[in-house]
């Protein structure tokens, strides 16, 4: 009875120092710097950080698993010295913290928060202000950033970073973030099996999500507003979009979605609206578009060249100044089934679709392409002649680009 | 009262007017006549500035035209072809330049002289030419200006009115005002005008009553007496 | 002026061309909203419409005025009136009747269609302001050619040729030139030969509105600064005044120096 009762005991002491909380604060708590209370800390430990400001930088956390939180109210300031946290553990938790002021430099790439080699881990509730980098997540997996809201300064590409960087990184769930006037908002580069969703990317300068070297990865629910271009998928396989808007990408290089050498993705209910180029689609392969609306954008998809099997079917095109842009032959990409607010056919057999092929390309986009400056005709009365002209009769536009049966409602899903 | 000085007005290549000196002096009739081209047209047009001469001067009451639209308050105008827009009504027609010159009551009598009262409700366009003048006649008499310029006033007149006519000229002539008249026909200038002005390719060939006109052709008639300028200075 | 003004209106008012072109927005407009039900749609082919058909019909009406009231000018000209009131009171006349079919035969069906709840009401209040600001334009241009041409015919002739140029050729030889120089720098003169024509300068602001997106796409520092400021509104707004205010004064100008 007595061993039994010591063994319990035993158990229990074990426990407790094992889930240990110690707190951070000014005075009257365990310690009070953050790094002390790291050091003090044994892995399975939680850190309380109270309510206050810390000026502290580089925080390092090495092999140890850590559960810290902040209170309402707590504050870390770094003061342009470097990293907030530089992490490399596993089973490691940040959460509920203010960090700001992160240092710029053109030489690294300083962020609140770093991760490297971490497994399990979980950053959420963080904001960071004046941020240079977000968090920079480096040959992780598993992990979950959930709830952040980063934001910088936004001048230039060159001064600034990423709101949150993966590289290298494995299975993360990128979740209800808020990143805005960042260089990229989201940034995978050889980032596999990850999940980005409900995000919010706004007013980025290069882009709102930018997927490099980075394959089977899910991205659905975010909304992307006025980043430079808001999504950019680049060398990248099998990527599934869905339920994504992108809008108001306004500039010279500034798409919805920007894809290059990829393969076997799949868009579907996607909203783009009011973009200088929907999709700027170059070098894609086997990729489906479904049930996406696009809506007052200046082009609705610019094809560039290199694009195999892409199949353009059940979306909606209204409006746009352009539906597409096609460069080269059709080279077996199919485009049918899709809503053309510009389509002026007819429906005499009431099957649904329109009783007369519909052609998207037109032939001023061909002239825009050639003289950009010639977009100030667009929309007039010589430019609907000639457009007419070549519809009836193709010359510059490739003939058999066509959509052979048009619907003649509205797709909703 | 009007004083013309060297005026000169071509259209295109057409000299109408070459070099005019005219002094109209105040009361009397006065009549402008010439064959048809003469330029008499261009001269009363001249008067109410709506031909711009190419150069010379006109001072009416000694106020030069030039630039100028409020002396118009001293004169009456009867244009030659009686045109109004086709889709007012008399009534409308008088209550418009009765806005745009001043109110008057002298229309009612002058409607009634012309038996104007029926027409009153119809539209100009579907009017004859002769209730046409009769409607200018009035439109012209109905504002008591010092001057009354007449550029045809018998065309379409049935006898009657053309009497009637007459006795407003003569009865205008006795209030002491100035009245220039402009027609081809011979007796009614004979009959009305004090004075006349005979004018040919834009020049005044003759100036002064119209017994002058007659000792200086050795002529009875004053038809003859106009045709004897015209063969004359032809031969 | 304003009697004059006052009593052109009324008189077009009353003539049958005005319920004529009132009742053909009227008709464009129902058609467009209630057989459509698109007012995105509606917006584009509206624009189409006011930039061609607005101009064609502000030619033509004030040449048309302007010959046919002929003998009312006549009149006029005998009253103690200033010339240049009789004529731009004319002009008024005719610029402000046809505005107002306009206005309110294309805004009875959109207000009954719900326009005051709908975000388009911007683009709607924008194109009836170009549609206004055409009819001002064409038609003192009307006035200029009937002014200078006493032959009815020829001055016809000469209206209906000015729309066809400013409407299509215009468009045609700018995209000819813009090709054949496609290798120099052509924002500015681009730009420039918006300015130079009406309608283009009305499709301008209307595209400003509607084609933002694709207005954008181009690299052109000046075309940057015009398209993505305010710069290119105002700019156009103040061109379209100076093409309301040249050829009014030229009517000022020419009708005291004609004969009648």
């Amino acid at each position: 009875m007595k061993i039994q009762l010591s063994s319990l005991l035993l158990l229990i002491s074990i426990y407790f120092t094992t889930a240990q909380t110690v707190t951070v604060c000014k005075a009257g708590c365990d310690y009070k710097s953050i790094q002390t209370a790291v050091d003090s800390s044994k892995s399975g430990n939680s850190i309380l950080i109270k309510s206050g400001l810390y000026n502290e930088a580089n925080i390092v956390i090495y092999k140890k698993s850590l559960h810290i939180s902040g209170e309402e109210g707590t504050v870390i300031d770094t003061q342009n010295k470097g990293y907030g946290f530089s992490v490399e553990a596993t089973d490691i938790v940040i959460k509920n913290l203010t960090i700001k002021n992160i240092k710029v430099s053109y030489t690294k790439e300083y962020a609140a928060i770093l991760l490297f080699k971490s497994y399990d881990f979980a950053i959420e509730n963080i904001t960071v202000e004046n941020a240079f980098f977000g968090f920079l997540i480096q040959k992780s997996k598993d992990g979950v950033i959930h709830n952040n809201t980063i934001a910088g300064q936004g001048k230039a590409e060159a001064d600034s970073g990423n709101a949150i960087h993966l590289w290298h990184c494995k299975n993360v769930k990128i979740t209800n973030n808020d990143v805005r006037r960042m260089r990229d908002g989201i940034y995978l580069e050889f980032g596999s099996n990850s999940y980005i969703s409900n995000n919010y990317s706004n007013d980025n300068m290069r882009y709102g999500l930018h997927f490099m070297f980075s394959n089977d990865n899910i991205y659905e629910d975010n909304i992307f507003n006025a980043n430079g271009a808001g999504v950019a998928v680049m060398f990248s396989k099998r990527i599934k979009m869905f339920r994504n808007v992108f809008k108001k990408n306004w500039g010279t290089a500034s798409y919805g979605i920007l894809l290059k050498e990829i393969s076997d993705a799949e868009l579907k209910h996607n909203i783009f609206e009011d973009n200088t180029i929907g999709i700027n689609a170059d070098g894609t392969n086997r990729i489906l578009f479904t049930e996406n609306t696009f809506s007052n954008n200046g082009y609705a998809v610019k094809v560039i060249g290199a694009c195999y099997d892409n199949t353009y079917s059940k979306n909606n095109f209204l409006y746009n100044s352009f539906d597409l842009s096609y460069s080269g032959n059709l080279n077996s990409n199919t485009f049918e089934n899709n809503y053309w607010s510009n389509y002026t056919g007819y429906d005499l057999d009431k099957n649904g679709f329109g009783d007369i092929p519909y052609r998207p390309v037109k032939l001023f986009s061909y002239l825009v392409n050639r003289t950009p400056e010639s977009i100030v005709l667009l929309r007039s009365l010589f430019i609907d002649i000639i457009d007419f002209s070549e519809k009836v009769s193709p010359v510059f536009t490739p003939e058999n680009l066509i959509d052979n049966k048009p619907l003649m409602t509205q797709v909703k899903w | 009262m009007v004083e013309i000085t060297d005026l000169y007005k071509k259209f295109g290549k057409n000299d109408v007017l070459n070099g005019i000196n005219l002094s109209i002096k105040e009361g009397g009739i006065f009549a402008v006549l010439g064959p048809n081209g003469s330029g008499k047209t261009t001269i009363i047009k001249s008067i109410l500035g709506m031909v711009i001469p190419d150069s010379g001067s006109i001072k009416v009451f000694d106020t030069n035209i030039k630039n100028d639209s409020n002396y118009r308050h001293k004169i009456d105008y009867l244009p030659q072809i009686a045109n109004f827009p086709s889709n007012l009504k008399v009534n409308e027609l008088i209550k418009m330049i009765k806005d745009l010159r001043g109110n008057t009551i002298a229309d009612q009598n002058l409607i009634e002289t012309f038996k104007l009262k029926p027409f009153l409700n119809k539209k100009l366009g579907t009017l004859s030419g002769g209730t046409k003048q009769k409607v200018n006649i009035v439109l012209t008499f109905m504002f008591n200006s010092p001057i009354i310029i007449l550029d045809e006033p018998t065309t379409g007149l049935d006898p009657i009115s053309l009497i009637r006519l007459k006795e407003l000229i003569k009865n205008e002539k006795a209030k002491g005002k100035t009245i220039l008249i402009t027609s081809h026909i011979m007796s009614f200038v004979e009959e009305v005008a004090d004075n006349i002005v005979f004018i040919l390719e834009g020049k005044i060939y003759f100036k002064g009553s119209i017994s002058e006109l007659k000792t200086l052709t050795k002529q009875q008639n004053f038809e003859h007496a106009i045709a004897n300028i015209l063969t004359e200075n032809h031969a | 002026m304003l009697k004059i003004l006052k009593y052109s209106f009324f008189d077009l008012m009353r003539s049958s061309w005005s319920y004529v072109y009132f009742a053909f927005y009227l008709l464009l407009g129902i058609v467009l909203l209630f057989l459509n039900n698109d007012l995105s749609k509606a917006v584009i082919t509206l624009m189409n419409v006011i930039i061609v058909l607005v101009p064609l019909i502000g030619t033509i009406f004030g040449v048309m005025y302007y010959y046919n009231s002929k003998e009312f000018t006549e009149l006029l000209l005998a009253q103690p009136l200033k010339r240049s009131s009789i004529f731009l009171g004319q002009y008024l006349g005719v610029a402000i009747s046809l505005s107002m079919s306009l206005i309110l035969g294309l805004g009875l069906p959109f207000i009954a269609y719900g326009l005051f709840k709908s975000s388009a009401i911007w683009d709607f209040s924008l194109l009836l302001i170009v549609g206004v600001f055409l009819t001002f334009i064409f038609s003192a241009l009307a006035f200029n050619i009937a002014l200078s041409h006493e032959n009815k015919i020829k001055g016809f002739g000469y209206a209906i040729l000015m729309w066809l140029f400013l409407a299509i050729i215009y468009d045609g030889l700018f995209l000819m030139s813009l090709i054949l120089f496609e290798d120099y720098p052509l924002d500015k003169v681009s730009l420039i030969g918006t300015m130079l024509n009406p309608i283009d300068l009305s499709r301008t602001l209307i595209l400003l509105k509607l084609d933002i997106s694709a207005l954008l796409g181009y690299t052109g520092a000046v075309f940057k600064q015009f398209f993505g400021t305010s710069f290119g509104l105002i700019v156009s707004f103040l061109a379209l005044t100076i093409w309301v205010g040249l050829p009014v004064l030229r009517i000022i100008f020419k009708s005291n120096k004609k004969d009648f």
